[in-house]
C-alpha cells in the first residue's frame, strides 16, 4: 500500500485538442488558397509564403530564446501568422516584404504583448498594416502581377468593349485591366472620371463572367486572396472540425451582402443581385471574414459579442470600400474591432442560467 | 421517441462498455469495513462505540451530528478496532470507525411491511432518516432534509436521476435493470413524504433498455413517466436534468424546491425503498469497478466500508500500472493517491487509468477561444474567471459567474490549452467564501 498514483484535480479526460491541433488544422485549410495562388501566379507565390512562414517562426523562436521562456513555434502559430502576413501580401512583392511584415508581425504584434493569446491585434493584419503605411505602391499595385491564365489580369469580364476601349481611350483601358477588381470599383465611384465608360465598366464588374473569374481566383489580388473556391474549402473544412464558429464568418458576409446590394451600385445603375456577390468574392473579405476575422485571441469571446463584432466588421468594411479611400476595408475593419473585443466582451457578459432579470 | 436535454454541456465518449451489462454481483462480505464519519455533506456524524464494542451488522454506530447530517451504521458485524483518521473516498482523510468482522454477518432485527405505501408520511421520513440515507449519485446531501422543505415552498414534481451522464459509469444503469418495481417504489414513496403530484425518471439515450423497463412499469401509472435524455454531460446535474426535464430553471443561487422539485439518484430510490419497507439502513451500494486496465470490469454490491483495494482484487486486479484511480467518474470524481480509501454512500465508482491514460500536457496560454464558454452548461465566462481568479479580482470572478460554477468541469474538457479551470475556480471559491467570513 505505498503505491502512488498520480493526484490531479478533475475533469480526468479531455476531449484531446491542443492549441497545435488547432493551429495546424488552419494551417492545413489555408493550403488550398496557396494551391490557386501558385496555378494562377506561379511558383513565386510559394516561395514568397516560405519566405514569410520561415522568418515569422525564426522571429518567434529568437525572441522566445531571448526571453527564456519555452520555445513553442513547433504549436503552429506562428506558422500561420508568416502564412496569412504572405497570403496579404502581391505574388510580385520584391522577397523582403515578406520577411519584413513577418518579423513586425511576430515582434511587435505578438511578442511585446507576451506572446500567444495576450496579442490585442491580430498579428498579421498588424504586420499587413505596417507594410501598407510604409510601402504604399508596393502594396497597392505597382507589383501586381498578371495571373498566368488570364490576359486581362483584373478578371473583370469586359470582353465586349476591351478592344474599343483599348482604341478610343488606352489609359482607361489599361487602369481597368491593370487593376484589382475593388480598385476598378473605386475608380468608377466618381462618375466624373470617366463618365462615358463607368456604367459600362460597372457592367463588367457585376458580370456573371467575372464573378466566375472571381470564383475561382483568376483575377489581380493578393497571394492568398483570389480564389474563393478555395477559401471556401478550408472554411468548410474549419468549421467541420469545429476549429471556428458560424457566427463572425456569417454575420460579415451578410451585413456585406446587405449593405453593399442596397448602397453598392453607381449611380443610375439600379440594384443587381450579381452586385453583392461581387463585393463577397472580391478583394479580401473571404480570406478575412473566415480565417482572420475568427481569430480567438483578438475576437469576443460571448455570442452576442460575436455578432455585434462580425457586424461591426461588415459595416466598416463597406463604409471604406463605398466611401473610404482605399479601395479595399477587410485588413482594417476586422483590426479595429480586434481593439473593441474587450470592451464588447464586458458589455455582452452572459448572464448566469437560473439568473433573474433585475 | 423524443429525447430532452439542456443548453450547453460536452459529449465525451462514454467508455462505459468496460462494465456495461455486467450484472450486479455481491461482493464477498469483507474482512475489515471503514466506515467514514464525512459521507454526505454537513457536520460529521458522532460515534456512539468505543473500540472492543462488538456490532452487529444494520447497527448504529454513530449518530447525526446535527440537522444537516446523518446516522452510520455498521455493514458488518464484528469488533470496533480502531476509531481515528484515515483515508477518505474523496481524498484526503476524515474521521471513521473500523470494524473487523467476525465472519458471521449478524444483521439487528429487521421488519417487512408489505403494505408499506400506506405509511403515513412522518413514519416514512423517520426511517429514512434513520437508515442514514445521503444522495447516492455523489453529493451525498442528506436525504431526509430534502425531504422536509419549508411549507411556503410546495414540492410538485420529484424527479429521480437515472441519468448517469459520468463516462464510465454504469452502477445506476445495472440497478435500474435489476431493480425497477423497487426504484418506483421508492419514488412512490418520495412523492407520497413530499405530497407531490408528478414523478419522472430521467434515463439518457445510451440506456434504451432501462428507457424500455421503466416504460413498461410505468404504463399504468398515469402521474408517473420515463423522460429519455439526449446525451449529454453534465446532465446528471441537479439544474440540468430540472430543466431538461421541465423546463424550469431553478434561481442561480437557489435549491430545486424553489421551482417545486426534488431530484434523487436512482440508487437512494433503491436505499429509499429499503429503508421504508424493511427499515434496512444504508449498509451496501452498487459500485462500478471499472477502466481499461481493470482484469475483470464488475458492477459490484460492496458493504459501505470496504476498502477500495479488495474491489480491485475481486474484479482480478489490473492488466497494466495503475496511472490514476479515480473514486466517482471521471468528469468530477476524485484522484486517489491509494486504494487505501473505502467505499462511500456517495461511491458511485472506481475507475482505473493507465499511465498514459493518467498522462497530462501541461498547462499554457489562454487563446480566449472560448470553447468554454460555448459549453458552459451555467452560461457563465470560465476563462475570464480563471483570468480574474489569477489576478486575484474578486469582484470581476464573481461577474463571471464564480458563485454559479457546479464545477462540472465541461470547460476544462474542451480547453485547448490544458487550463485546470476548474481547480482556479474552486481556488476563487474558497477565497471568496474566506474573504465573506471575514467580513462577517
Amino acid at each position: 500500500m505505498t503505491e502512488k498514483y498520480k493526484v490531479s484535480p478533475a475533469p480526468h479526460l479531455h476531449d484531446r485538442t491542443s492549441i497545435p491541433s488547432v493551429m495546424w488544422n488552419v494551417v492545413i485549410a489555408l493550403i488550398p488558397a496557396l494551391v490557386f495562388a501558385v496555378y494562377y501566379f506561379g511558383l513565386r507565390s510559394l516561395w514568397l509564403t516560405l519566405l514569410g512562414v520561415v522568418s515569422a517562426v525564426a522571429t518567434e523562436a529568437l525572441i522566445q530564446w531571448f526571453r527564456k521562456v519555452p520555445i513553442t513555434v513547433t504549436d503552429g502559430s506562428a506558422v500561420l501568422t508568416g502564412m496569412l502576413l504572405s497570403y496579404n501580401i502581391s505574388a510580385g512583392s520584391p522577397w523582403w516584404l515578406p520577411v519584413v511584415g513577418s518579423v513586425f508581425a511576430i515582434a511587435i504584434g505578438k511578442q511585446v504583448f507576451g506572446g500567444l493569446g495576450n496579442n490585442p491585434v491580430n498579428p498579421a493584419l498588424l504586420g499587413r498594416a505596417f507594410l501598407l503605411a510604409s510601402w504604399p505602391s508596393l502594396m497597392t499595385g505597382s507589383c501586381w502581377v498578371k495571373t498566368s491564365k488570364s490576359a486581362v489580369m483584373s478578371g473583370i469580364n469586359l470582353d465586349a468593349i476591351a478592344s474599343n476601349l483599348q482604341t478610343v481611350a488606352p489609359k482607361v483601358h489599361n487602369l481597368v485591366t491593370g487593376a484589382t477588381p475593388l480598385k476598378v470599383a473605386q475608380l468608377i465611384r466618381d462618375p466624373n472620371i470617366y463618365p462615358e465608360f463607368s456604367q459600362k465598366i460597372f457592367n463588367g464588374l457585376i458580370d456573371l463572367g467575372t464573378l466566375k473569374n472571381l470564383f475561382w481566383g483568376n483575377v489581380g489580388g493578393c497571394i492568398g486572396e483570389i480564389s474563393v473556391f478555395a477559401l471556401l474549402l478550408g472554411a468548410v473544412y474549419l468549421l467541420w472540425r469545429k476549429i471556428i464558429e458560424w457566427r463572425i464568418p456569417f454575420f460579415y458576409l451578410l451585413t456585406v451582402f446587405v449593405l453593399t446590394f442596397f448602397f453598392g451600385g453607381i449611380k443610375g445603375s439600379g440594384y443587381s443581385l450579381t452586385l453583392p456577390f461581387f463585393h463577397l468574392f472580391a478583394g479580401g473579405l473571404m480570406l478575412g471574414a473566415f480565417f482572420m476575422a475568427t481569430d480567438y485571441t483578438t475576437t469576443p469571446m460571448t455570442k452576442p459579442g460575436r455578432i455585434i463584432y462580425a457586424v461591426g466588421c461588415g459595416v466598416l468594411t463597406v463604409i471604406i470600400r463605398l466611401v473610404g479611400g482605399y479601395p479595399e476595408g477587410v485588413s482594417y475593419s476586422i483590426l479595429f474591432m480586434n481593439v473593441m473585443t474587450p470592451l464588447i466582451d464586458m458589455l455582452t457578459m452572459p448572464k448566469a442560467f437560473g439568473k433573474v432579470k433585475k | 421517441m423524443r429525447f430532452k436535454t439542456f443548453p450547453g454541456g460536452v459529449h465525451p465518449h462514454d467508455h462505459k462498455h468496460f462494465s456495461a451489462s455486467a450484472p450486479v454481483e455481491e461482493f464477498p462480505l469483507p474482512k475489515r469495513v471503514v466506515i467514514s464519519m464525512s459521507q454526505h455533506i454537513g457536520a460529521p456524524s458522532q460515534p456512539l462505540v468505543k473500540v472492543g464494542d462488538e456490532v452487529k451488522t444494520g447497527q448504529k454506530i454513530a449518530d447525526a451530528g446535527g440537522f444537516v447530517s446523518i446516522p452510520q451504521h455498521a455493514s458488518i458485524s464484528g469488533k470496533v478496532t480502531k476509531i481515528d483518521m484515515f483515508p477518505h473516498p474523496a481524498g484526503a482523510s476524515a474521521m471513521a470507525i473500523e470494524i473487523t468482522t467476525d465472519g458471521e454477518d449478524k444483521w439487528v432485527d429487521l421488519v417487512d411491511d408489505e403494505n408499506f405505501l400506506q405509511l403515513s408520511p412522518q413514519e416514512m421520513k423517520k426511517r429514512i432518516g434513520e437508515a442514514g440515507i445521503c444522495g447516492m449519485g455523489g453529493a451525498g446531501f442528506p436525504t431526509f432534509v430534502k425531504l422536509s422543505p419549508p411549507e411556503d415552498k410546495p414540492i410538485d414534481t420529484v424527479i429521480l436521476n437515472g441519468v448517469e451522464c459520468e463516462p464510465y459509469l454504469t452502477s445506476d444503469h445495472q440497478l435500474m435493470l435489476e431493480k425497477g418495481p423497487e426504484i418506483v417504489s421508492g419514488l412512490k414513496i418520495l412523492m407520497k413524504t413530499l405530497s407531490a403530484k408528478r414523478g419522472m425518471i430521467g434515463i439518457e439515450a445510451n440506456k434504451p433498455d432501462a428507457i424500455a423497463l421503466m416504460k413498461k412499469l410505468l404504463a399504468s401509472e398515469k402521474d408517473l413517466s420515463v423522460v429519455p435524455l439526449k446525451l449529454r454531460y453534465p446532465q446528471g446535474a441537479e439544474k440540468q436534468l430540472i430543466y431538461a426535464a421541465t423546463r424550469r430553471k431553478v434561481p442561480a443561487g437557489g435549491l430545486p424546491m424553489a421551482v417545486g422539485v426534488v431530484v434523487q439518484n436512482v440508487g437512494t430510490a433503491y436505499a429509499i425503498y429499503e429503508a421504508v419497507r424493511f427499515k434496512k439502513p444504508l449498509v451496501d451500494r452498487v459500485i462500478a469497478v471499472t477502466g481499461s486496465i481493470v482484469a475483470n470490469p464488475k458492477n459490484l454490491r460492496a458493504r459501505i466500508g470496504t476498502p477500495f483495494a479488495d474491489l480491485v482484487e475481486h474484479c482480478g486486479g489490473t492488466n497494466a500500472p495503475i496511472g490514476k484511480a479515480i473514486s466517482g467518474g471521471p468528469m468530477m470524481g476524485f484522484a486517489l493517491p491509494s486504494l487505501e480509501a473505502p467505499v462511500g454512500k456517495g461511491s458511485s465508482g472506481l475507475v482505473l487509468m493507465s499511465q498514459k491514460e493518467a498522462g497530462s500536457i501541461e498547462e499554457r496560454n489562454c487563446l480566449r477561444c472560448a470553447r468554454c464558454v460555448d459549453v458552459c452548461p451555467m452560461n457563465l465566462m470560465p476563462s475570464m474567471m480563471v483570468q480574474a481568479v489569477k489576478a486575484d479580482d474578486l469582484t470581476l470572478a464573481l461577474r463571471c459567474g464564480l458563485e454559479d460554477c457546479i464545477k462540472c468541469g465541461s470547460c476544462a474538457y474542451v480547453c485547448p490549452a490544458h487550463i485546470r479551470l476548474v481547480q482556479w475556480i474552486d481556488r476563487g471559491k474558497i477565497r471568496h467564501a474566506a474573504a465573506q467570513r471575514g467580513q462577517k
